[in-house]
């Protein structure tokens, strides 16, 4: 069945770009061309190529190809695959909740710190929960940053403070009100069992519960956080994977100022 | 003298060495004045304590804690439990039982001769010495009939949360090659001041490191490696506040590598440095006599300082980790130093910086079974580079002749290995390892190269930071921050209260057996 690398099948479809009907696209437009990887629990053989087309085609595939075929143990078999996708997208009808600001580079975010606020911003940030992980407050805060990007603490207008990993939700308000901070940021790398969410809902509750929640300007951060997501768990923005400090701090910026001169 | 392809100046190593020797022996001084409830728990887990009370508080937790709320742990729970044995005709593990069920008190028993306490605990003492020397024997069996795979040993984690569907992860990832299993901990174990009981299925990012847990792991993997006809190494964590638990845990349970590093506890987890390097010396006392090779974590440094700039700290820490397992009686080739620095892929020539840091560290520590890893820090949700990342990595494992390679997962990013993961991993380094075997025997590295200049220039800011660490006191250029730009007072961290001076009536037996061998 398999295509093979020249393939002679027949290709038409439509081959102009409707935004309305987008298909992934592998070297021909709409030729839905995907690859995928997964393992199943069973033993190789005819049976299991056979079981991994049926899963392609139930996932919406077209001319399933079973390209690579590997044993990772007895009754599990790890699959390449390959097939044209028949779903279509709308890409015109969708909205996308996204931070509303304009990033600046760190002198510029100085600049309208002291124009607009005219004080340094007081930021308190911490892994919280049980997540051992500093490696993304730490990328958003330290002096130094990450890729480039100078972190929180070397800003001129930021009064930063790192309070670093597996700090508890109630400690981590108890400074925020000790510093009488503008800003929280909460960094949540582990995920497994959605933990994060759980500790991120708690953080919500805590500061309501002091009544402090709308005195903030709360943001949390982590691989798999979407701005959608912190805004559905009550948080003003959330910053993923491909952020930085520059981001997070323009933000905050911003926002302050909003608050502050409406 | 050894032969450097690297024109390293071995004079200037061997310096290097004598000054980090006498950092380690300052650091000892303190330590032999010093035990720890950790260490207090550790001698009760080896007088054969074990199990929980009705509200799941370990009995060494419990013993220890009735001791020190008494305010004299300072004597020590070798004197109370040897005194106890004679009082009252019980073995320690009826004594830990009755004293949980608050029907013994044993701080207030009249006091017997020392001579006769030590004789009552002997047994006992001599019980545990002798299960840890069956277990090492059977490892050592293992190695002379079915035997080991070649270094660089793979070594790969597994991390479900869940110790039986981590057997399934372990079997088929030593199936598929790997010759040494990591149990990664639940996020948080080493902050606990007590180790969890049983057999466990919930943990988050990894396991929870309890005695049981190790044993189901152990036979798994025995089965495992009888059938494919290679040893399997078994990895966890004595690190963090229960160091010396986990040391002797493992020792009776028949573990092989363990990650034991005070150094990254003070900086990483911010446990206090008294309390961390007390429970360290008794750790590695353990380790060391149970063949156990240790992991040490300079490779993390690097992930909050600058890797370029700051990679002749990972070297420093090597030379003091050296000297600080040498004094615990740790032989070289138990020493799983650790080093590899991350730096960013964008860095031009970053192959090459790589290479000389490897191989300086190989010719520095010519016996030791170093373990080496490619960066965690700089991967991404690109996993298509990131295995392109693991190889080079992998390359420079087996030119520069590592001991064991922490094998990189290509979505180490973005979530806990898969089954496939770990395959595709361990077939990036099997490729490379056989293609490549032997191009560290064929090369040479050119005099006043990139290559060359790299590795003089580590070593002698690392000479020069360990004479200033040498000047300062280990314990005080903590304090300063030399180590990863993270700064620790001495009196501050986690597990402080946990650190007592040794009183007069003090001993314990196992020291001088462990150092003896």
């Amino acid at each position: 069945m398999s295509g093979g690398l020249y393939s002679t099948d027949s290709n038409d479809f439509d081959k102009t770009l409707d935004l309305t009907k987008i298909k992934p696209y592998g070297d021909t437009m709409n030729d839905g061309k995907t690859q995928v990887s997964f393992t199943l629990p069973v033993k190789k053989g005819e049976e299991a190529i056979e079981a991994a087309k049926q899963m392609m085609k139930k996932m919406g595939f077209e001319n399933p190809q079973v390209v690579m075929v590997q044993e990772l143990m007895e009754g599990f078999t790890f699959f390449n695959c390959y097939g044209n996708c028949t779903h279509t997208v709308d890409f015109t009808g969708i909205h996308v909740p996204k931070v509303e600001s304009t990033t600046m580079d760190m002198h510029e975010t100085d600049e309208f710190v002291k124009e607009n606020i005219g004080r340094p911003i007081r930021v308190v940030g911490a892994s919280t929960g049980t997540d051992a992980h500093t490696v993304g407050i730490d990328a958003i805060m330290n002096m130094k940053g990450f890729a480039g990007h100078y972190g929180l603490e070397r800003y001129e207008m930021m009064e930063a403070l790192n309070m670093g990993s597996q700090v508890p939700n109630e400690e981590f308000i108890a400074k925020a009100i000790e510093m009488e901070a503008d800003v929280l940021l909460v960094s949540q790398t582990v995920t497994q069992k959605d933990v994060h969410i759980k500790n991120l809902t708690e953080l919500v509750e805590l500061l309501e519960a002091e009544g402090l929640r709308e005195k903030v300007i709360l943001i949390c951060g982590g691989p798999r956080i979407s701005h959608e997501l912190a805004k559905e768990l009550g948080y003003d923005a959330g910053f993923g994977m491909n952020k930085y400090a520059d981001d997070v701090a323009s933000y905050a910026a911003q926002e302050l100022s909003r608050r502050l001169n409406g | 003298m050894q032969r450097s392809k690297l024109g390293l100046d071995f004079e200037k190593v061997g310096h290097a060495k004598e000054v980090s020797k006498r950092i380690a022996d300052d650091v000892q001084k303190f330590v032999d004045n010093y035990s720890t409830v950790a260490v207090e728990r550790t001698l009760c887990r080896l007088l054969g304590i074990d199990g929980v009370d009705g509200n799941e508080v370990p009995l060494p937790n419990v013993v220890v804690d009735a001791i020190k709320d008494k305010g004299v742990l300072s004597e020590g729970v070798m004197f109370f439990i040897g005194n106890a044995i004679l009082e009252t005709g019980m073995n320690p593990q009826q004594i830990a039982e009755k004293i949980a069920e608050g029907e013994l008190e044993i701080t207030t028993l009249p006091i017997r001769s020392m001579e006769e306490i030590q004789n009552a605990i002997q047994p006992f003492v001599d019980e545990n010495i002798n299960k840890i020397r069956e277990r090492k024997a059977k490892r050592d069996n293992y190695l002379d009939t079915i035997g080991e795979g070649p270094k660089p040993y793979l070594y790969v984690i597994v991390a479900t949360g869940n110790i039986y569907e981590d057997v399934v992860q372990a079997e088929a990832a030593a199936r598929q090659g790997a010759d040494i299993i990591a149990v990664i901990r639940t996020t948080g174990q080493s902050l606990l001041d007590y180790v969890p009981y049983g057999a466990t299925t919930e943990g988050f990012g990894g396991t929870v490191a309890t005695q049981e847990n190790f044993r189901i792991m152990r036979t798994a993997l025995d089965k495992v490696g009888e059938e494919e006809g290679r040893y399997i190494r078994l990895c966890n964590y004595c690190s963090g506040l229960c160091m010396p638990e986990i040391a002797a845990m493992g020792a009776l349970e028949g573990l092989d590598v363990m990650l034991n590093d005070a150094l990254y506890g003070i900086l990483f987890r911010d446990i206090n440095m008294q309390r961390t390097i007390v429970d360290q010396y008794f750790s590695r006392l353990l380790n060391g006599f149970a063949g156990v090779i240790i992991n040490t974590g300079e490779d993390n440094y690097l992930t909050t300082a600058d890797a370029f700039d700051e990679a002749h700290t990972v070297l420093a820490s090597d030379f003091i980790n050296e000297q600080l397992a040498l004094v615990a009686g740790l032989p070289e080739e138990q020493m799983g130093l650790g080093h590899a620095f991350e730096m960013t892929p964008d860095l031009e020539n970053g192959f090459l910086y790589e290479l000389a840091q490897a191989q300086m560290i190989r010719e520095i520590f010519p016996k030791a079974p170093l373990k080496y890893m490619p960066p965690t820090k700089f991967m991404t949700g690109n996993i298509f580079k990131g295995n392109v990342q693991d190889a080079l990595f992998n390359q420079i494992s087996i030119w520069t002749g590592q001991g064991i390679q922490l094998l990189g997962m290509l979505t180490e990013a973005i979530h806990t290995p898969f089954m496939s993961d770990r395959y595709l991993s361990i077939e990036n380094a099997k490729y490379i390892f056989s293609n490549m075997k032997s191009i560290g025997d064929e090369m040479e590295f050119k005099e006043g190269g990139i290559i060359r200049q790299r590795a003089a220039k580590v070593l002698d800011d690392a000479t020069e930071l360990v004479e200033k660490i040498e000047k300062e006191g280990l314990f005080t250029a903590l304090e300063k921050g030399i180590f990863a730009d993270i700064k620790r007072p001495k009196d501050g961290g986690k597990g402080l209260d946990g650190v007592v001076e040794k009183g007069s009536n003090y001993f314990n037996p196992f020291i001088e057996i462990l150092h003896k061998k």
